[in-house]
C-alpha cells in the first residue's frame, strides 16, 4: 500500500455529523479535523456526548440513516476520500483494513454463534481461503490474543467466556485481516481495572507486532496517558484541543482541558488536594449556546466568547486549540488557575 | 478496639443458595458473595472499600442496610447488632443510616417530583407538618446546590450529575450519622464526579457525616476515604489508611490492582513499572482453596493453596494495616 503524504494514514477534515431528531437537529460531530500517522496512536478523548463515538463510527460510515447524516466533510484513507465511495467499496474496507473493536464486548458478539464461526466470518469475507484454512487461521488469531487452550474454544460461544475473554474476542477479529488502521472505541470501559491493564497491553503488543496504527477513543485521561502518543480532546461535538500527550497533559492551553486535568481524583495525590471540577454540566447538542459551546461553564470567558465561536488553530507547531484565550495562556499572561 | 467506632462489622457472611429442579427443589451450591467480613468504621470518617465486579462490596452494604439478610456475623451500630433488631427497632436506626445508590437514573422514581423525592423519608418518619417538610426539602435542595425553585420539577428534567445530587439531598434529609455510598459517582463524567466528591467531603465536615464508601475505582476511593478496604472474591484482603495503602501495599492483589490504573501524567506512566494480573476473577460458587488469590497471584507458593492467611496487623507505627497474605511481613 502506497501512502500519500507524509506518512498520513487517515485524514479526517472538517466532519459534521448530524442527526435529526423530533426535537431538532443533534450536531453531534460538528468540524472535526485529525490525521493519524501510520503507526501511531491517537487518543480522543471526552465525556458523554462530545462526539468521539459519533467520530468513529463516520470514519467506517457506520452512521444510521436516515436520521444521521453525515453533512459535510472529507476522510482520506490512503489517498481516497471514504465517503466518495461506493458500498462495495466500503465493504472491502471496513473488518479489513480499518476495523474497529466496541465497547461492550457482551452485546457486540452474536450470542447464536460460535466464536469461531464469528471470527471465521471475518476471515473468509475478504480473503480467499477454504474451510480448514480460515479455521487454522482462528485457531492463530485466538493464540495470539491470549485465550487459554484456544483449540478447545473455537466451538464455544460467547457466553461461556468471560467479560475480558469476549474483549478478546472481539480483538481477534478486529485484527484478522492485519488492517492498517484500528479503531477502539472505549474497549476497556466495561471490563475491571485489572482486565483493562491485561487488554491495553495486548492492544499495544498487536500493534508493535502489526505495525498498525489506533485511535482509541475514551473518557480514561489514565488510559490516554500511558499509550497514546496525541490526542485531542472533543467537547459537545468539536475539537477543542489537539496536540501530542505532554503538552495536553503539563501546559493544556484550553479551559476545558484544564478544567479536565483538575477534575480527577489521581492516585499519586494526597487526600488533602481539592479538586477543582469544572462548574456545570455539558450543554444539549440540540440548542448549543451562541459563540463558544464552552463559554458558560468557563470560568475564563469574556465578552467575545458570546459573540463568535473561536477558530480550531495552530497556535505553535503542533498544537492546535480553539479558544479566544489560548494566546495568554500560552505567553504566560493568564494563569491557568 | 477503640470505642468510637460508629459501625463494627464481625465476620460478616452472606451465601445465595442455588437450588435446581423446579417442585422439589434440590440445593445445588452456594455463592458465597460474602464470605467472613469484618471491620470497623470510627465516627466522622470515610471507609473506602474497593474491589473489582462479584467482590462482594455492595452486597456488603445491603446486608448491613438489611435489605437482604446476611447468612451469618454482626453488625455493630453504636454497639447494637442492627441484625437482632426488631422491625420497630431498625425502622428508628434506619433514620440514622442512610444509603445514596449508584446510578442516579433508577434510583429516582420517573413520576415523582424531586421535591416528593426528598421529602419521602421525612413523611416516612412523620418529622413535622407538610409545611415545615417543604420548607426543608426546599433547605435541602439549597445544601446540594440545586435551585430550591426547581422542587416541582421530575428528574428527567436533570443533568445526571444534577439526580445524584438529588440522591444526595434524600439520604441527608433525616440528619443521619451514617451514610452509605454505593458507588455514587461511577455513573458520572469526570468533571461532574469532581462536583459530587466535592460536595461530599464538604456535607462531611458540615453534617459530621461518617461515610461507607463503595467503589471500584481505586484512584476515587483513595481520594476520598481515610481508611481503605480491598477486597477481593468475598473477603478482605488489606486495610489500611488510604497513604500507606498506596504507598506501600503488603497485599499482592492491592499491589497488582494499584498497577492496573493507569495515572493521568505521561511521564511518570513511562517510568512506572507494571504488575500484569493474568486471568480472571474466579467464581465465588466454588473459590480457590487457601488464599482465594493464589491462581493469579504472581507470588504464590505451595502453602497459599493449602491454607488460608488470617488478616493481620503488620504496621509498626501504631496505624493499624491489616493484610491476609503469607507473605505480607516480608515485603512490609
Amino acid at each position: 500500500m502506497s501512502f500519500s503524504e507524509n506518512n498520513k494514514i487517515l485524514e479526517v477534515k472538517n466532519l459534521k455529523t448530524y442527526f435529526y431528531t423530533d426535537g431538532g437537529i443533534v450536531k453531534a460531530v460538528d468540524g472535526v479535523s485529525f490525521d493519524l500517522k501510520v503507526g501511531e496512536t491517537l487518543g480522543i478523548v471526552g465525556e458523554t456526548g462530545s462526539g468521539k463515538s459519533v467520530t468513529a463510527l463516520s470514519i467506517l460510515k457506520l452512521i444510521q440513516q436516515p436520521i444521521g447524516k453525515i453533512v459535510s466533510g472529507e476522510i482520506i484513507f490512503d489517498g481516497k476520500n471514504l465517503l466518495k465511495m461506493s458500498k462495495a467499496e466500503l465493504q472491502n474496507l471496513r473488518g479489513n483494513k480499518i476495523s474497529m473493536i466496541f465497547q461492550d464486548p457482551m452485546t457486540s458478539l452474536n450470542p447464536v454463534y460460535t466464536i469461531s464461526n464469528q471470527i471465521m466470518e471475518s476471515i473468509t469475507t475478504h480473503r480467499k481461503l477454504n474451510k480448514k484454512e480460515a479455521k487454522k487461521e482462528c485457531l492463530k488469531l485466538l493464540e495470539m490474543v491470549g485465550i487459554p487452550e484456544a483449540k478447545n474454544r473455537l466451538g464455544s460461544y460467547p457466553y461461556e467466556f468471560s467479560g475480558g475473554m469476549k474483549q478478546r474476542v472481539m480483538i481477534a477479529m478486529a485484527i484478522a485481516n492485519s488492517p492498517s488502521v484500528l479503531i477502539a472505541d472505549e474497549p476497556t470501559t466495561a471490563l475491571d481495572v485489572t482486565i483493562q491493564a491485561q487488554i491495553l497491553e495486548l492492544m499495544n503488543e498487536l500493534k508493535k507486532k502489526t505495525k498498525s496504527s489506533i485511535i482509541i477513543i475514551t473518557h480514561d485521561l489514565g488510559v490516554v496517558a500511558k499509550y497514546a502518543k496525541r490526542v485531542m480532546v472533543m467537547y459537545a461535538g468539536k475539537p477543542v484541543e489537539f496536540s501530542v500527550v505532554d503538552d495536553i497533559y503539563y501546559k493544556p492551553l484550553h479551559p476545558y482541558t484544564i478544567g479536565l486535568m483538575g477534575s480527577i481524583a489521581r492516585l499519586d495525590k494526597k487526600q488533602e488536594e481539592r479538586l477543582t471540577p469544572i462548574e456545570g454540566s455539558p450543554p444539549s447538542l440540540i440548542d448549543l449556546p451562541k459563540g463558544c459551546v464552552f463559554r458558560k461553564r468557563c470560568k475564563f470567558a469574556v465578552e467575545e466568547c458570546r459573540k463568535k465561536y473561536p477558530q480550531f488553530v495552530e497556535i505553535e507547531e503542533n498544537h492546535w486549540v480553539a479558544c479566544h484565550r489560548a494566546g495568554e495562556f500560552l505567553d504566560g499572561s493568564l494563569s491557568r488557575i | 478496639m477503640d470505642n468510637n467506632n460508629i459501625l463494627e462489622v464481625k465476620n460478616l457472611k452472606k451465601y445465595f443458595t442455588l437450588r435446581s429442579g423446579f417442585l422439589f427443589q434440590k440445593f445445588t451450591g452456594s455463592v458465597k458473595a460474602v464470605d467472613g467480613v469484618s471491620f470497623h468504621i470510627k465516627e466522622g470518617e470515610t471507609f473506602g472499600l474497593v474491589g473489582e465486579s462479584g467482590c462482594g462490596k455492595s452486597t456488603t452494604a445491603r446486608v448491613i442496610l438489611r435489605l437482604t439478610n446476611p447468612t451469618s456475623g454482626c453488625a455493630l451500630y453504636n454497639g447494637a447488632d442492627l441484625f437482632k433488631l426488631s422491625r420497630k427497632q431498625m425502622f428508628k436506626v434506619r433514620r440514622e443510616i442512610q444509603v445514596i445508590f449508584q446510578d442516579p437514573y433508577a434510583s429516582l422514581s420517573p413520576r415523582m417530583t424531586i421535591g416528593d423525592i426528598v421529602g419521602e423519608p421525612l413523611e416516612i418518619h412523620g418529622v413535622g407538618n407538610k409545611g415545615y417538610r417543604r420548607k426543608k426539602v426546599k433547605k435541602l435542595l439549597k445544601v446540594v446546590g440545586l435551585n430550591p425553585e426547581h422542587i416541582n420539577r421530575y428528574p428527567h428534567e436533570f443533568s445526571g450529575g444534577q439526580r445524584q445530587r438529588v440522591g444526595v439531598a434524600r439520604a441527608l434529609a433525616l440528619t443521619p450519622k451514617l451514610i452509605l455510598c454505593d458507588e455514587p459517582v461511577s455513573a458520572l463524567d469526570v468533571s461532574v464526579q469532581a462536583q459530587i466528591l466535592n460536595l461530599m467531603s464538604d456535607l462531611q465536615k458540615e453534617f459530621n457525616l461518617t461515610y461507607l464508601f463503595i467503589a471500584h475505582d481505586l484512584s476515587v476511593v483513595k481520594h476520598i476515604s481515610n481508611r481503605i478496604g480491598v477486597m477481593y472474591l468475598g473477603k478482605i484482603v488489606e486495610v489500611a489508611d488510604s497513604w500507606d495503602l498506596y504507598k506501600k501495599p503488603l497485599h499482592p492483589y492491592t499491589r497488582g490492582l494499584l498497577s492496573a490504573i493507569p495515572i493521568p501524567d505521561p511521564e511518570l506512566e513511562k517510568k512506572r513499572k507494571r504488575i500484569i494480573l493474568e486471568g480472571d476473577v474466579p467464581s465465588p460458587i466454588n473459590p480457590p482453596s487457601g488464599c482465594r488469590f493464589h491462581p493469579r497471584c504472581p507470588n504464590a507458593e505451595e502453602i497459599c493453596s493449602k491454607e488460608e492467611p488470617e488478616l493481620k496487623n503488620y504496621s509498626k507505627n501504631g496505624n493499624e494495616h491489616l493484610a491476609a497474605c503469607f507473605f505480607a511481613g516480608k515485603s512490609f
